[in-house]
């Protein structure tokens, strides 16, 4: 039976990624841009997953993340810096960023945890937007240059694009590799129980800080390649929006699974292009299938799908997902 | 030879109720200790305070005559004093032998070795082990929250014993096992006991397996002691009857 699970998981990953690989043959250079966009995205998404999906610390500021990046990336690359150090400082920042913002994650949790988050974004927002001097305003900054690799120009839409897949599957790999880890597991108990976690020498405050300085890390890495994907950023889609946006993306894929962020910006980036056709009906299309899915599956996709194969697991996901006051009990103790 | 744990002079108060009045104590290497005491008597406050889940008002709280009052709870399991709680607590998404991993990986290398080190932390015999004595080898690839009450309470204490703790501090082990559970479990800690010289603070309402399982006995009324000795001592104290039936 597990046997069977892991060869069919396999065989779905292999014809995914073949479909990844070959998928700009088949489309126009907007239809590889919209991919390119579902592919930087995900790596956001997979960010938030992280500090959300796997260690349980609600956070409304990972739009914020990915404009710090995108803006580090931006403003350097346009100065004649290298792609490749903006790129770093870009991650670093976000990663001394995230891990500052996982202070207040010490002290309040739930909903207060994500009004402080949401804050701090809109206050990185106002930054983008007030900062003439280094941001642009709001006419942002334009003309930026797409890197190269060893001599290999990244400039037209498909290699773009396969620069971004390349970087999703790093990072997946990367991801795969730390929940599988001790601190994978740490991470999981910090979310389901932290007080009993605590209790068994787990340092829950130093895995909060690194849960929000890992995530925020990888949204930096989404905007360090957002911004030569566009080549133009401006303040408007840092706004709050992206954030609930890529929190829709967690719990909608399914939130703790490795690969809920791909499913989940599946339908965040790419459902909304394919509804076009509905013209002015796709919004109140996708709210409601959104609205159907939380409703009959608060586990997200993957859940939908653990829940066929394994009855078993519908138990133990299922209530948590639903119920994640469960390890409440336990706040008043950190 | 200096007390594994001693107690001196704790107090505890939330605003004007005073939780914990005072308590002094030692617990002696290898010895299983008793707290017993009606609801409401501070044993639980007294064994937050002790392991740092609270800070105490007062008082000072010493391991091998080290004061470790109010330090951490994750530094101090890491001096070897582990605890169960009162209401079960067990990771129900990881499997059992997960949750005893998980018990077991922080002790031991660094943040980076546990990053970039084995998955199991090199600890899976070591799990395997403890689910062997604890009877739960059969339940190892389960999710832990698929268990029955009864399997859950003794993975918690599993859990406890997973790093060696020089001291565990159970806070009503026995509360809704059921009497074959209740037994097995008796036998497991009487084992480990005997067999590490691990030392024991246990606090039960069930009489029984507390007397059994005891060499000695605190009763808590009201945030004080007001008797201990061996079982025998404290079941004829008119004190203990007293705070028992008197209200």
């Amino acid at each position: 039976m597990r046997r069977g699970r892991g060869l069919l998981a396999g065989i779905v990953l292999a014809l995914a990624a073949a479909f990844l690989i070959a998928a700009p043959f088949g489309f126009k250079p907007y239809g590889i841009f919209i991919l390119s966009m579902w592919a930087v995205m995900t790596i956001a998404a997979i960010g938030l997953n992280l500090t959300l999906g796997y260690a349980g610390q609600i956070s409304l500021a990972q739009a914020a993340f990915v404009g710090i990046g995108a803006y580090i990336t931006a403003y350097l690359t346009t100065k004649g810096w290298p792609f490749w150090t903006t790129y770093l400082i870009g991650g670093v920042s976000c990663f001394a960023i995230g891990w500052l913002l996982g202070y207040p994650a010490l002290r309040v949790q739930h909903h207060y945890l994500a009004f402080v988050t949401l804050a701090f974004n809109t206050l990185i927002y106002l930054v983008f937007r007030n900062e003439e001097w280094l941001t642009g305003g709001i006419y942002g900054i334009t003309k930026i240059p797409r890197p190269d690799v060893l001599g290999w120009s990244m400039d037209s839409p498909r290699e773009f694009y396969y620069f971004c897949l390349a970087h999703l599957a790093l990072v997946s790999l990367a991801t795969w590799w730390l929940i599988r880890s001790p601190w994978g597991r740490a991470f999981v108990a910090l979310r389901e129980n932290p007080m009993r976690a605590l209790s068994l020498g787990v340092d829950t405050r130093r895995y909060t800080l690194m849960a929000f300085a890992l995530g925020a890390a990888l949204g930096g890495i989404s905007g360090a390649l957002y911004a030569p994907l566009v080549q133009f950023v401006d303040p408007t889609p840092f706004a709050l929006g992206l954030s609930l946006n890529l929190l829709l993306m967690v719990v909608v894929g399914g939130s703790g699974y490795l690969f809920g962020p791909f499913l989940g910006a599946i339908v965040a980036v790419l459902l909304p292009e394919w509804l076009r056709f509905t013209q002015g009906f796709y919004l109140m299309g996708y709210a409601l299938l959104v609205m159907i899915l939380m409703v009959f599956c608060p586990a997200g996709l993957l859940g939908l799908v653990d829940r066929l194969f394994k009855p078993a697991a519908k138990a133990a996901r299922g209530t948590v997902a639903a119920r994640p006051d469960a390890a409440a009990q336990s706040d008043s103790a950190r | 030879m200096s007390p594994v744990l001693s107690v001196c002079d704790l107090k505890k108060s939330f605003g004007g109720i005073v939780a914990v009045d005072g308590v002094s104590f030692d617990v002696n290497e290898g010895e299983i200790l008793g707290i017993i005491g009606p609801n409401g008597s501070g044993k639980s406050t007294l064994f937050n305070c002790i392991l740092g889940q609270l800070q105490p008002s007062g008082g000072e709280v010493r391991l091998d005559g080290r004061p470790v009052t109010g330090m951490r709870p994750c530094d101090l399991n890491r001096l070897g004093v582990s605890r169960t709680f009162q209401l079960l607590q067990v990771f129900p998404q990881l499997t059992v032998r997960e949750n005893l991993i998980l018990a077991g990986q922080e002790h031991k290398g660094t943040m980076l070795s546990r990053l970039i080190g084995r998955r199991d932390a090199g600890l899976s015999v070591a799990a395997d082990q403890m689910l062997g004595f604890f009877r739960l080898d059969h339940l190892a690839d389960e999710p832990a929250g698929g268990l029955s009450y009864g399997q859950q309470k003794l993975l918690d204490a599993a859990m406890a014993f997973m790093a060696g703790p020089r001291l565990a501090l159970l806070d009503e082990p026995a509360g809704g096992v059921n009497l074959t559970m209740l037994a097995s479990l008796r036998d497991r800690l009487k084992a480990i006991n005997t067999e590490q010289g691990s030392t024991f603070v246990v606090i039960e309402h069930n009489m029984e397996f507390v007397m059994a399982l005891c060499h000695r006995i605190l009763v808590l009324a009201e945030g004080r002691i007001i008797a201990q000795g061996d079982p025998a001592q404290v079941r004829r104290d008119p004190n203990v009857i007293e705070a028992y039936l008197g209200h």
